[in-house]
């Protein structure tokens, strides 16, 4: 089988939050571009903390260290800035947190105006109708698109959260369970979407919801207690997995 | 038994309830009895010429008494003043807010917490004293008193009051706005500015009117700084006159005492409306 270069590799990955407790323990693992791949685990496993990691969210937080490595397209982005990082990482949050005082227009160029660069009329006018064409959410809003993004529903907002998120073409998509707050039917159409955006971008989603990484993902990872307990195509884990733990918790006995 | 435990547990609900309300009510009574003395006493003294007219002069006054005429003239000398002083304590706003967004930003930081704790001694600080040390700081090497000096006392005492205004309404935004702003790979400058800031627009702008209305009736300070002055005056580098001043003012003349109220009724009306403006703010915002 050939091999494709790697776009993201965690390489003995470690978090830890106090100086005695590790939240995520020597992660390694080598992502695909092109790929979806879903992190599962009970509550409070590291999942998210290890997602946050990737765009150096917890360089805000000063109590929090993040040891080891993590290349993006082989560069350790632990030792870059984070501004850099965050650009070509984006990343979708649980809650829909379009900018309240924002357009659906300037939200979707959000990510342009806070790193300073300025872009042309058609620039921008471009940019929006590619971004909100490939979340569909071009044919609802684009009559409004001078409108606050508070007002659409949850769905909408997530989905316009992410085309702000498209905008900055990000080679890294992080999705920290993007539909736990949504009905079932914005959930769908997320899930559909991401199948779609795959083409372009590299999706990590954390997610409790077993049936949508079965759905969605080609590769899955099950954490535990800070440490990866395995990490394969999805299928195999789903229908055959390797270790005791990801067994019980796929079959609902734990979480 | 239980029946009647029961009707004898909601009769002493009742009662508590009862109870409750009406020293709610009594705690209302000194806002209405002052509320109803002002506009009593001030609602005869409004007039058209109340707000053109300046400071009668003692000379019409005398006329005025002689001729069993009512007293002449108005505040708008103190009118002009004030919104002349206030309109260059706007300073504070700016100053205000970035102290604030320091301070919510850097909350765990021993410096910030130094500032944040100075704030606190500043908001406490008697108003006459920082009169006082305005005149030493401005009055005395400018040789005059002045509109400066008169906005560099209320400044002082507007910025804790924004400073607290901007750090809670920051404090208060959901983490997940700031992180959104950040995961877009904007700096935190920018974030602070294009997202934090005009997301918490509601409730420093309800600070800033609060700030406002606390510092308009500030009447010790400025008798150091600004000193006051009868007729109405545009320049900034000389004595000048406020309402609350004026009240002080005709207090102490008795040929003036009947313009006490009617002063007073226009300052009361004044910060009343201010109030209920930052009320409004805050609530539509909270939506």
């Amino acid at each position: 089988m050939e091999s494709v270069k790697p776009i993201l590799e965690f390489k003995k990955t470690c978090v830890s939050y106090t100086k005695q407790t590790m939240a995520v323990k020597y992660v390694s693992a080598v992502i695909e571009p092109n790929t979806i791949t879903a992190i599962m685990g009970p509550s409070g496993c590291g999942k998210s903390t290890l997602l946050r990691a990737v765009n150096l969210m917890h360089n805000l937080y000063p109590n929090i260290r993040v040891d080891g490595e993590i290349l993006l397209n082989g560069e350790n982005i632990l030792s870059m800035e984070p501004i850099d990082v965050r650009r070509k990482v984006g990343m979708v949050f649980q809650r829909p947190a379009p900018f309240p005082t924002m357009s659906i227009y300037n939200n979707v160029l959000s990510g342009y105006s806070l790193n300073g660069i300025r872009l042309s009329k058609t620039e921008k006018d471009a940019t929006v109708e590619r971004c909100l064409k490939s979340v569909a959410l071009w044919d609802e809003v684009k009559d409004v698109l001078n409108k606050k993004g508070t007002f659409l529903s949850g769905g909408q907002q997530q989905r316009l959260c992410i085309a702000r998120a498209l905008a900055m073409k990000p080679d890294v998509l992080l999705m920290d369970e993007p539909t736990s707050a949504l009905d079932p039917i914005a959930t769908a159409h997320i899930e559909e979407l991401m199948q779609e955006l795959q083409k372009e971008v590299t999706i990590l989603i954390v997610t409790h919801n077993m049936g949508q990484a079965m759905r969605i993902s080609s590769k899955s990872m099950f954490m535990y207690l800070g440490e990866l307990v395995e990490y394969g195509d999805t299928e195999t884990m789903f229908t055959n997995p390797i270790d005791e733990r990801t067994k019980v918790y796929l079959t609902g006995k734990m979480g | 038994m239980d029946k009647l435990k029961i009707q004898n547990r909601l009769a002493k609900d009742k009662a508590m309830k009862l109870v409750v309300c009406l020293l709610a009510a009594l705690t209302a009574v000194p806002l209405f009895a002052i509320l109803g003395e002002v506009f009593l006493r001030g609602y005869d003294q409004l007039s058209w010429t109340f707000f053109t007219e300046p400071t009668p002069t003692a000379y019409r006054v005398m006329k005025a008494i002689e001729n069993g005429e009512p007293i002449p003239g108005g505040i708008v000398n103190g009118i002009v003043g004030t919104m002349i002083m206030l309109a260059m304590a706007v300073v504070a706003v700016p100053l205000g807010i970035l102290c604030g967004a320091f301070l919510a930003e850097n909350s765990k930081s021993r410096f910030a917490k130094f500032v944040s704790y100075l704030t606190d001694l500043l908001q406490g600080t008697p108003s006459v004293i920082i009169g006082i040390v305005v005149y030493i700081w401005v009055v005395v090497p400018m040789k005059g008193y002045s509109a400066i000096a008169g906005s560099v006392a209320l400044i002082i005492m507007m910025l804790p009051l924004i400073i607290r205004s901007t750090e809670e309404t920051l404090k208060i935004l959901p983490a997940s706005l700031k992180e959104a702003g950040l995961a877009l790979g904007g700096n935190r400058a920018r974030v602070m500015l294009k997202v934090q800031l005009p997301a918490a627009f509601g409730g420093i702008f309800t600070g800033v009117l609060l700030a406002i209305s606390r510092v308009i009736g500030e009447t010790a300070p400025l008798m150091f700084t600004a000193l006051g002055c009868s007729f109405v005056r545009y320049a900034i580098d000389k004595p000048i006159s406020a309402v609350p001043l004026l009240i002080w003012e005709f207090f102490n003349d008795p040929n003036l005492q009947e313009l006490i109220w009617g002063a007073s009724l226009f300052l009361l009306l004044f910060v009343l409306t201010l109030n209920l403006t930052a009320k409004y703010f805050a609530k539509k915002w909270n939506q």
